[in-house]
């Protein structure tokens, strides 16, 4: 609702534009900048992927050239494949690990500041750091296997890293230790927030602590649930930084991801189209898990709205 | 209540807490010992290990003495880039973001819904939707590999999350404060500065936490638009790491890393409450 004020007499409407410019300007420059730039480079970008763009974005038209080149090559199809495997195993063991972690320090425990801290700390540090500091502790020359081996187990293998097959397991860890704090925040939120009576008209009831938490507490919390599965989705598929300082992409292209292939096609074969084509199904991918969420989410306002 | 702490369900709890918290300070750990001990004592045994004598002087040597590419300055100038980087983008994307955030909640004008509605858009748009036209501008800018292009970006996408921050904070003051100082005649500054900023540290505190960790941490924009001296610390780390791959010195490299995350750690140590606020306030966006 705009709030109309009469503008003084003897004051022309030309003079009050004038005297409200920088409101004006105040108000409006930083967000149109903001809203501006998002939307017009986003179009520039779809239209970049439809152009036979290479070093240089030229104009011109290829139709889908650039999207079925990019679907087609060996390396996009396995980024998507360990996206896929990285995304369902990330998320999923993430969110157990922030539940686990959320119950356990929800159960009155000393030191409860303390260790939330320590659960939380990795989301402090750049992803580059976690992910240099993850490649030492999983080198099997450096880190865990070297360790074990010369405490005597000479036989003991722990070699994910340089494993073609098990290296996205790597990102999957250093993901999961890096993000799990994340989901046991909100997770800990729910549980605090879930509503005393019931609780208390369970317990009149006879629940054990083990029923009471699969048939009370646990259900409330599945709002949450699904805002950390698509929160962690949208940072699986925007994941970049914690694989360039983990593994490269390696070994080989083993564990290539999106963001990767889009950075590779722009920036190291000045294929702009290509790259630009990869981006915007980098956006569609991520369309797919934020547009069924919005919906829900507007479902779910309507539907406390009407209540 | 006081039996209770003894039963053995309780025990386990403790025990079960405390290892998971253990296995979480695990690489901190390690890189805080490996950075106190020799590049040849990390050599002959691995990376997980008690210093046999305390190699202070890795710190030096990251901090000012070793080689990234051909320049052998340790990370401090990197380090510097990131901070000319990282204050300036906090402090303007912060500012802009409280005012454009007061306009959008109380001020209200005409299609202010809608364009806070596009600009927390900004919290999904992935960044490489973003790189080729930023690329484009800040060739034809003349802003390409400085740090001021990189102030430019991170106050421009900052906005996204200071004006949300800031806009739901706002929305708890209620109208009837500003309507009233409307009709005595204040206007759009003299409300802000008087009323609207006096409100504001709770959620300042907030944002400029959350900014200044997003920025400095920030690597894809720091290595794609600078390169050699004008990269920031984290573009830097990948660039060290690739330049010692041949003969590692895993002591001052760990002794690098800690310099790198120290500020970010600092400021969490500091003010964690605050972080952790700003990262479930962006989760119920």
């Amino acid at each position: 609702m705009t709030i109309a004020i009469p503008t003084r007499p003897g004051r022309s409407a030309v003079s009050d534009v004038v005297r409200r410019l920088p409101e004006y300007l105040t108000i409006w420059v930083p967000l149109l900048l903001s809203a501006a730039h998002l939307i017009a480079f986003s179009l520039w970008t779809i239209w970049i992927s439809f152009t036979p763009s290479t070093l240089v974005p030229v104009s011109g038209w290829v139709g889908l050239r650039n999207y079925s080149s990019v679907a087609a090559s060996r390396n996009w199809q396995i980024a998507l494949d360990n996206l896929l495997l990285f995304g369902i195993a990330f998320v999923l063991l993430s969110l157990a690990t922030g539940l686990i972690l959320a119950i356990l320090l929800d159960q009155r425990i000393r030191g409860e500041n303390l260790l939330r801290s320590i659960f939380l700390y990795p989301l402090a540090v750049s992803f580059v750091v976690t992910g240099t500091v993850w490649s030492w502790l999983l080198n099997p020359g450096l880190g865990v296997q070297k360790l074990v081996r010369d405490l005597g187990w000479t036989s003991f293998r722990f070699d994910w890293l340089i494993d073609r097959d098990m290296a996205i397991w790597t990102i999957v860890i250093a993901a999961i230790w890096q993000s799990s704090g994340f989901a046991m925040a909100l997770f800990l939120a729910g549980l605090r927030s879930v509503d005393a009576d019931l609780i208390k008209a369970a317990q009149i009831d006879g629940a054990g602590p083990i029923r009471m938490y699969r048939r009370v507490i646990l259900p409330t919390l599945w709002p949450i649930t699904i805002t950390v599965i698509v929160i962690q989705l949208q940072f699986a598929i925007s994941t970049f930084d914690l694989v360039r300082a983990l593994t490269n992409g390696g070994p080989g292209i083993a564990t290539q991801l999106p963001a990767l292939v889009v950075y590779d096609l722009m920036f190291q074969r000045s294929l702009l189209g290509r790259g630009a084509a990869a981006a915007v199904l980098m956006l569609l991918i991520l369309l797919a898990v934020l547009l069924p969420y919005a919906g829900w989410r507007y479902v779910q306002r309507r539907r406390a709205i009407h209540a | 209540m006081r039996e209770k702490n003894f039963a053995p369900s309780r025990i386990l709890i403790y025990l079960v807490v405390s290892l998971i918290a253990a296995a979480w300070l695990a690489p901190l750990v390690v890189v805080v010992l490996n950075s106190l001990r020799t590049n040849e004592e990390i050599a002959q045994a691995s990376m997980i290990g008690w210093p046999k004598q305390w190699a202070w002087s890795n710190y030096a040597a990251a901090w000012s003495g070793f080689c990234v590419a051909e320049t052998c300055a340790g990370i401090r100038p990197y380090m510097l880039n990131s901070a000319l980087v990282t204050i300036p983008a906090t402090i303007f994307s912060t500012l802009l973001g409280a005012v454009a955030g007061y306009a959008v909640s109380l001020w209200r004008f005409r299609g202010d819904s809608w364009i806070y509605g596009i600009v927390t858009l900004g919290l999904f748009l992935p960044q490489q939707m973003r790189l080729l036209p930023w690329t484009i501008v800040l060739r034809d800018t003349g802003l390409m590999n400085t740090l001021t292009g990189l102030v430019v970006i991170h106050t421009i996408q900052g906005l996204s999350f200071t004006v949300l921050f800031c806009r739901n904070y706002y929305t708890a003051i209620p109208q009837d404060l500003i309507r009233a100082a409307r009709i005595d005649g204040a206007g759009f500054f003299r409300i802000f500065w008087r009323i609207i900023l006096p409100l504001s540290p709770p959620i300042l505190v907030v944002t400029v936490i959350w900014q200044f960790t997003h920025i400095w941490n920030e690597f894809l924009y720091g290595v794609t638009f600078t390169t050699g001296q004008q990269q920031p610390v984290t573009a830097a780390l990948i660039a060290l790491s690739a330049a010692v791959a041949d003969i590692p010195q895993h002591g001052v490299q760990s002794a690098a890393v800690m310099i790198a995350a120290l500020p970010t750690l600092l400021i969490y140590l500091i003010g964690g409450k605050y972080f952790v606020r700003g990262l479930t306030a962006g989760a119920v966006k």
